[in-house]
Formats: structure tokens, C-alpha cells, sequence
């Protein structure tokens, strides 16, 4: 137990379930990943796509169907979690109800055998990096919900864990504590100097929190990135969706050179980037919202001409909807504020127009 | 100057929905134990507290107390202490845990006269047991397992057992299996989930189905006429309040005697009740407050 390491390795997890009809279906499939001491990943991804599977089965809670876990040169994936020495984070932050803050936090300690004049200064310790000192002989049920992920947190941290496990820590809190414990999680992260993974569906934490993401959907990892290229240069359609590129539009092929692509439709006319291998002359643009600029007259190309048809007003900027003549809605934020009905024209960056093949 | 009156709670309708049931227990409950309480300080001859000195002064009454509590508490540590592991092992849902429970549950059906007619035919000298072990001369000797004291806890075992098992089995599905999961990522093996947080938050639990399934077995009565040796070491407390009321015709003493044996019932269980409030008694899940 404890054993510190420099690479874990998940090699091809895979788990199924039975699923409707007795069908057996992956919930994860084919998981490969190597992760670094130090590493903070992030699992990205819609509910229900295996996320919290794939914590369980590092954690140990769930047998793999396939594949195989590495803490360098040890094999893992067939030992009971309480021999792996991994802390986690759960969800709905599993105190025990019956003990003390401080008996919660000591209770990892106290199951590794130290005694109990042992525990109490790491205990004590471990509240002062979660900032509760002097909460320490209140029930979990006495807490707000923030002091009681921070206490969840402080758990599972103060056994010195190789390697962090965190499941949605921060979904049942509300916004503003929510990007607090967010700072608090990367500055705990960064003082311990162990690896974390942590799982998501909210991309503005893993980009945040993460120096990797993977991003996943229906059991299958899509990309594995640094969080700018994830939000810059998404792998598929899927990931580029969940990454807030709002505009796709189904496009035909009008000429490729190298990595540039030209494409059209009704009355649109685009030069873009092509992320994928393209066939059969159809395509997919995804287009952010916030890389459009506003203009009054068609100035230049990669511009597209439309009626606006609703303004949203967010403070810093607004949230225009675009159709354009054969009624291809745009979303478009751009500072300035246009009338509803108003023509106007918008641009995008060659660079910023990602292609991608249709679906 | 006078200060603003507090307003008057206003009286909720909704409370009389409990007074048929406030009414059925004074009727059937409060009643009776008045009036048994009242005819018990009336004996028949002496002073008012003639039954007692006579329950505490003669040698086939007082020791019915001993006789009692000897089958009830080893009849309940046995029940609450065998449902309590295998209530444990069935948390999990399964098929195999319906089939069990329905097996288990049959029992609470039967009721003891049956259970008493069973016992006699598979427990007796020349029952399917003793044939069954002659046969196959594992044990030579006679059995005795019937009309005796044995015979009577065999059956408090059978007819509490299922009553205990399904109350823990409730309790223990009550509890939040994350917190073993989480328990477990921190180092705890399956013994210690169990001691450190199992056990914890069962102990209320227990201690009141203790107290249940104690009041049930000190009532003792059918299995320890048909089962054991009611003249000898099964001679109860219901037998001697029986005995009284039935055979001498002397209510006043039979209700000191039930007087009694509900005293001894009401000690045992405020003692581990008592116990039970210095537990941890809050909500049993992880989630937050
Ligand atoms: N114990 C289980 N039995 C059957 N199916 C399960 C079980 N746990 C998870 N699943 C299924 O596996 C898929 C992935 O679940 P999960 O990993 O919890 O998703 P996420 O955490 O990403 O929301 C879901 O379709 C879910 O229904
Ligand atoms: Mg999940």
C-alpha cells in the first residue's frame, strides 16, 4: 500500500454490463491511458457515459471485463481497494453520519494502523488545507454542503494517496462555491504533488483543472488532449459539440488543398480547416459562437450574410441568432447590439471554421 | 404599554385523525392493564400486596421469572445474533436473496402450534432426526430434544428468527452501501466495513429488535406446554399466571403475576433502551444534510 509511482498505466479497461434484453453492453471500452506522477486528468463527458465507471474500476469498486491496470511494474486491476491505497471523492461525498469530522478524516489512517497520538497532528494538518479548523467535532450532518466536500476532500488526501480519485465533486454545490472549491481542488493538487484524476461533464472544469483531458462518449474515449487543444482543435464533430462549437452546418465540398478546405451550401461560401479525413464530397463546419465578428457590409470573405432574429442581452456581450436567407441559424456572440430583423454580416477565420465529415 | 400577544397556535384539524387509534388503545390496551393493575392489589385474602408476597415466597412462583428469562434472553441473543450475519450477507439484491428471504419468512406464518406439531414428529425419541442419525450411526445414543428445555428454545429460535432477520434486513438495506465503498478506498478491509461502520449504524437497530424479539420470547407460552416440561424446567411465567387464573380461579393473583412478568419485561427493555441512547441515532445515508 502507499507505494508512490511515476506512471499508472490502464491498458485496454474495458467493463460491461447486461444490458436491455440481456445484451451485454460496454459501458467502457478499451480504455488506454498512461498518466504521470503529477498529473492532474480530467474525464470529460456527457451523463452516462462511463465516467464514473471508469473511476470505479481504477478505484477498484468494479472487476474490469477486459484489459489491464499498471502502477509501473505492478499489476493492479485484480486487488481489493483497500490494498490499492487510491483516495476518492464521491459524488454525494460519503461521510460516515455517525463520526466526527476529525474521526472521518482520521479513519484512513486509523485503518493503516497508526495510532492515535499519530493521527491527530495529520488530522489537524489535513483540516488546515481544507480551511475547516475548528470543525472538527461537529457530525457531517451539521455541515453545509460545501464544508462537507471539503471534509470528503480532506479524507481522502490526508492518507498521502499515490494517486486522487474525484467523482463530480463539485456538482452538488452551488455556482459560486463551486468555482471556490474549483481553486481550492488545483491548489491542494498543486501542494500535494500527486496525480488526480477527476471526472466531469462540465468543460469549464476540466479546462480549468486539467493539464489532460479525455473526453469521452458512450464508453469510448473520443480525444485525449491538453485542454487548449481539446477547446481549439476537437478531434471529431462529438467532442467539438461539447466544447461549445454551437454552428455545425452540413456543407458540400467544393475543393481541397492540403489541410484547407472550401466548402458551400445554399448561400454560404467558406474556407476552412479539415480536422478529419473527408469522403464522399459531404462535410460538417463547426463554428464557435464567440469567433464570429459583426460587421454592417460584406467586407472580405469568409463572411456570411443573415437577418437577425433575436438578441440576447449577457452584459458583456450578446448573444445574436443569425438566419440566413435558405434558413441556416447562426448563433453569434459579438459585442454591439443590432435590432431584430436587421441585415447584417458575419465573419469567421479561416483558421477558426473547423471541417469535419458529415454524419 | 402591554406587549403584542403571541398568537395562539391554531388547533389542527389534521390531530384528530389520531384519536379512533387513541381510542382503540385505551380501550384495549390502557383498560385492561388498569383494571389488571387495580384487581391485582385486590386479592382474594391479606392486604393489598397479599399476591406479590405470595409470589415472592413460594417456590413454584418466583422461579418462573429465572425459568422465563432463561429461554428468552439465549432465545434472543441467539435470534438477533444468527439474522444479524446472515441479514448481512443477503444486503446485496439477488434472485438468490428473494428465494432465501421467502424461505427464512415461512416460519412468522406457521405460528407455534404447528411449529410444537412439527417438532414433535422430527425432534422426538423416535423422530425423523433420531432415525436419520440411527441410520447412518452418527449418534447412537437417545435424543431428547422435545419435552425438555431444549425443545422449548429450539421453537423460540424457529418462530423468532424470520421476525428478527427481516427487521436487520431492513435496517441494513437502509444503510447507504457507498459508505462501505468509501470506507473500503480508505483502507478498510470487508471486517473492518463491518465493525466501523455496519455495526455502528445498526446498534439502534439491534438493541430495538432485542427488545422486540424479547418481549415476543417472554411471552412464552404454547411451545412451552407442548414442547416442554411445563411441571419442571419449562414451567414459564405465562404458565404460572395460567395456572392461577384457570385452574384456581384466582384473577386477582393471575394479574399480579401478569403485573410481574411485565415488569421484568419493562426493566430489560429500558436497559437497552436506555443503551441505545447513548448511540449515534441520525440518518443512516451518505449524501448531504
Ligand atoms: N451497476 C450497473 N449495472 C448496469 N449498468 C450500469 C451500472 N453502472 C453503470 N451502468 C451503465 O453504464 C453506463 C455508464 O454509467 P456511468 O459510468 O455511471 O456514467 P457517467 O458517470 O459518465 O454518468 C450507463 O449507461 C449506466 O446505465
Ligand atoms: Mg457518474
Amino acid at each position: 500500500m502507499d507505494h508512490d509511482f511515476n506512471e499508472l498505466r490502464l491498458d485496454g479497461v474495458t467493463r460491461r454490463f447486461a444490458g436491455a434484453g440481456g445484451l451485454a453492453f460496454a459501458a467502457l471500452n478499451e480504455l488506454t491511458l498512461t498518466i504521470q506522477r503529477g498529473e492532474f486528468i480530467a474525464l470529460l463527458g456527457p451523463s452516462g457515459c462511463g465516467k464514473s465507471t471508469a473511476l470505479n474500476c481504477i478505484a477498484g469498486l468494479m472487476q474490469l471485463s477486459g484489459g489491464s491496470i499498471w502502477l509501473d511494474s505492478t499489476r493492479i486491476d485484480t486487488l481489493p481497494p483497500e490494498k490499492r491505497g487510491f483516495g476518492m471523492v464521491f459524488q454525494n461525498y460519503a461521510l460516515f453520519p455517525h463520526m466526527t469530522v476529525a474521526r472521518n478524516i482520521g479513519f484512513g489512517l486509523k485503518m493503516r494502523g497508526l495510532s492515535d497520538a499519530n493521527v491527530a497532528p495529520r488530522v489537524a494538518h489535513a483540516l488546515q488545507l481544507v480551511q475547516l479548523t475548528g470543525q472538527e467535532h461537529k457530525l457531517p450532518g451539521q455541515l453545509s454542503g460545501g464544508q462537507q466536500q471539503r471534509v470528503a476532500i480532506a479524507r481522502a488526501i490526508v492518507i498521502e494517496p499515490p494517486l486522487v480519485l474525484m467523482d463530480e465533486p463539485l456538482s452538488n454545490l452551488d455556482a459560486k462555491l463551486r468555482i471556490e472549491t474549483r481553486a481550492e481542488i488545483r491548489r491542494i493538487h498543486k501542494e500535494l504533488g500527486r496525480s488526480t484524476i477527476y471526472v466531469t461533464h462540465d468543460q469549464d472544469e476540466a479546462l480549468s483543472l486539467a493539464d489532460r483531458i479525455v473526453v469521452m462518449k458512450d464508453g469510448v474515449v473520443q480525444q485525449i488532449a491538453a485542454p487548449h487543444d481539446v477547446y481549439a482543435q476537437p478531434a471529431n464533430l462529438h467532442v467539438a459539440r461539447f466544447m461549445g462549437y454551437r454552428n455545425v452546418v452540413e456543407v458540400a465540398i467544393e475543393r481541397e488543398s492540403g489541410e484547407r478546405v472550401t466548402v458551400s451550401g445554399p448561400d454560404i461560401c467558406l474556407t476552412g480547416v479539415r480536422k478529419q479525413p473527408l469522403a464522399d464530397g459531404r462535410a460538417c463546419i463547426a463554428m464557435r459562437p464567440e469567433e464570429f465578428t459583426l460587421g454592417a457590409d460584406p467586407g472580405g470573405s469568409n463572411t456570411i450574410s443573415g437577418r437577425v432574429d433575436n438578441v440576447e442581452y449577457c452584459g458583456r456581450d450578446s448573444l445574436i441568432d443569425v438566419v440566413t436567407a435558405s434558413g441556416t441559424r447562426l448563433y453569434v456572440r459579438a459585442n454591439g447590439a443590432p435590432q431584430a430583423g436587421d441585415t447584417v454580416y458575419v465573419h469567421i477565420p479561416v483558421e477558426r471554421t473547423l471541417v469535419y465529415p458529415h454524419e | 404599554m402591554t406587549a403584542p400577544e403571541a398568537p395562539r397556535a391554531a388547533f389542527d384539524r389534521v390531530l384528530l385523525l389520531v384519536v379512533p387509534a387513541a381510542a382503540f388503545m385505551l380501550l384495549l390496551f390502557i383498560y385492561p392493564f388498569l383494571y389488571g393493575l387495580a384487581l391485582s392489589f385486590n386479592p382474594k385474602e391479606g392486604g393489598a400486596l397479599a399476591n406479590y408476597a405470595h409470589f415472592f415466597t413460594t417456590d413454584n412462583l418466583w422461579p418462573t421469572i429465572w425459568t422465563t428469562l432463561r429461554l428468552a434472553l439465549p432465545a434472543t441473543l441467539i435470534n438477533v445474533g444468527l439474522a444479524l450475519p446472515i441479514a448481512f450477507k443477503m444486503r446485496v439484491k439477488s434472485p438468490y436473496q428473494r428465494w432465501a428471504t421467502t424461505i427464512l419468512v415461512i416460519p412468522i406464518t406457521l405460528g407455534t402450534v404447528l411449529i410444537a406439531e412439527g417438532m414433535l414428529t422430527y425432534f422426538g425419541p423416535k423422530g425423523w432426526l433420531a432415525q436419520f442419525l440411527q441410520f447412518f450411526h452418527l449418534y447412537e445414543g437417545s435424543i431428547r430434544l422435545t419435552h425438555n428445555y431444549w425443545g422449548v428454545l429450539i421453537s423460540l429460535v424457529i418462530s423468532g428468527f424470520p421476525f428478527a432477520f427481516l427487521l436487520i434486513l431492513s435496517y441494513i438495506t437502509g444503510i447507504d452501501p457507498v459508505l462501505a465503498r468509501a470506507a473500503s478506498t480508505l483502507g478498510a478491509d470487508p471486517r473492518s466495513q463491518f465493525r466501523h461502520i455496519y455495526l455502528p449504524l445498526l446498534a439502534p437497530g439491534l438493541a430495538m429488535c432485542f427488545c422486540l424479539a424479547f418481549v415476543q420470547a417472554f411471552s412464552v407460552f404454547p411451545s412451552a406446554v407442548l414442547l416442554g416440561s411445563p411441571a419442571g424446567p419449562t414451567r414459564v411465567i405465562s404458565i404460572a399466571a395460567y395456572e392461577a387464573a384457570f385452574e384456581q380461579y384466582d384473577y386477582s393473583m393471575a394479574s399480579a403475576i401478569a403485573m410481574i412478568m411485565g415488569f421484568v419485561q419493562l426493566v430489560i427493555v429500558a436497559a437497552v433502551l436506555g443503551a441505545r441512547s447513548l448511540m449515534y441515532r441520525g440518518p443512516v445515508s451518505a449524501g448531504k444534510g
